[in-house]
């Protein structure tokens, strides 16, 4: 029986977890303007600012957590051949110049 | 001085328009002038579920835009002598409804009637956000469901910030929680959120918990308020309700439908 209600209880306290998480974030984030297509748009000025030919392959993900939230920042830089031709020494783009 | 009250939810499909029309019968009822008024520009239904689709001439939208007198649009219900509907405009577009039009067609009515009853179409748009502006209460209809709870706390959160009372610091709209589509046999095994949660979630006042009723559906399909339905326990359920919002303090009784002999035995074998 207690087996039974632990399974069966489980569908609407899902429900109320997930609304409650959910709702805090929404609700602290109402009041303030969404920050992160303004926060991808600098990111990606200051990668072109270090990294000559550097797209806008900026990836921003957030995942809301109950206690923590994680902002997870993917940035694809050029390869070698996308390199100007010039140096031939440097490894990796950051190094370029 | 008529009170303006909201009935809005976010969510479509919760009950909104049923709510409406009984909340408007119940108060009505009670003795107390009360108009109805659809805000769904477009989708006009809320003459269907009051049973008086056929009488509609003018509306809404021709009254604020000059072509029709307010008592031309408004329509007295056969039933009950206090209360009067405005049906909303099912062609035009929705930037027909403006903000000093509505404001001019609610202070025509605050004279004349104890309550005005806002029914607000579903989203966040135009016509809701009017609906709720000069809203003095408001009754956010829930479903125990994930996606109606979350926009019932949306749209408390633009009731809070998004009205006149807001713009202006006034005391802000009275918010009250109708809970709708109760199913105390699913929330019994776990399946649906129970009226706890979801009042500890959206923590506003509850104004009641209207039951899943097969009458509902018999009661739009006649044009009958629900709360008209001797045999409804959602009706019963919305004159509890009622008394509520009148400001009476009565106790939230559970409303259940009982159950056929035929579903009671397949419950007891299940």
């Amino acid at each position: 029986m207690n087996l039974l209600s632990f399974f069966t209880r489980n569908r609407a306290s899902t429900a109320k977890e997930r609304l409650q998480i959910l709702l805090a974030h929404e609700r602290s984030d109402r009041n303030g303007p969404d920050y992160l297509p303004k926060l991808k748009n600098d990111i990606i000025e200051v990668i072109r600012k270090y990294v000559p030919g550097a797209g806008d392959k900026v990836d921003v993900k957030l995942e809301r957590g109950a206690d923590i939230s994680t902002l997870e920042i993917d940035i694809e830089l050029p390869g070698p051949q996308a390199k100007p031709k010039p140096s031939s020494r440097a490894a990796s783009p950051a190094f370029a110049r | 001085m008529a009170k303006i009250i909201v009935i809005t939810s976010g969510k479509g499909g919760v009950g909104k328009t049923t709510t409406t029309a009984a909340i408007g019968a119940g108060l009505a009822l009670r003795g107390k002038k009360t108009v109805v008024i659809d805000f769904d520009v477009g989708l006009r239904n809320l003459d269907m579920i009051m049973g008086c689709e056929r009488r509609v001439v003018f509306d809404f939208i021709n009254v604020i835009q000059g072509d029709a007198k307010l008592n031309q649009a408004l329509i007295k219900d056969r039933r009950m002598e206090n209360l009067a509907i405005l049906p909303t405009s099912q062609t035009r577009d929705k930037d027909a409804l403006s903000r000093e039009g509505v404001e001019r067609v609610i202070n025509e009515l605050k004279n004349d009637y104890d309550y005005i009853i806002c029914d607000s179409p579903a989203g966040i748009e135009r016509g809701a956000h009017l609906a709720m502006y000069f809203a003095d209460e408001a009754v956010v209809v829930t479903n125990p469901e994930v996606s109606s709870v979350r926009d019932s706390d949306r749209v408390i959160g633009l009731l809070a910030s998004k009205t006149r009372r807001a713009e202006k610091g006034e005391p802000p709209v009275k918010a009250h929680l109708l809970l709708t589509r109760y199913d105390p046999d699913r929330v019994a095994r776990g399946d649906m959120m129970k009226m706890e949660d979801v009042l500890e979630i959206l923590s506003i006042p509850l104004l009641g918990i209207i039951p899943e009723s097969p009458t509902v559906l018999k009661a739009s399909n006649t044009g009958t308020p629900v709360i008209l339905d001797p045999n409804s326990v959602a009706g019963k359920a919305y004159a509890d309700a009622v008394s509520r919002l009148m400001g009476e303090q009565t106790e939230i009784r559970m409303f259940q439908e009982r159950r056929g002999l035929f579903q009671r035995f397949l419950r007891r074998t299940a």
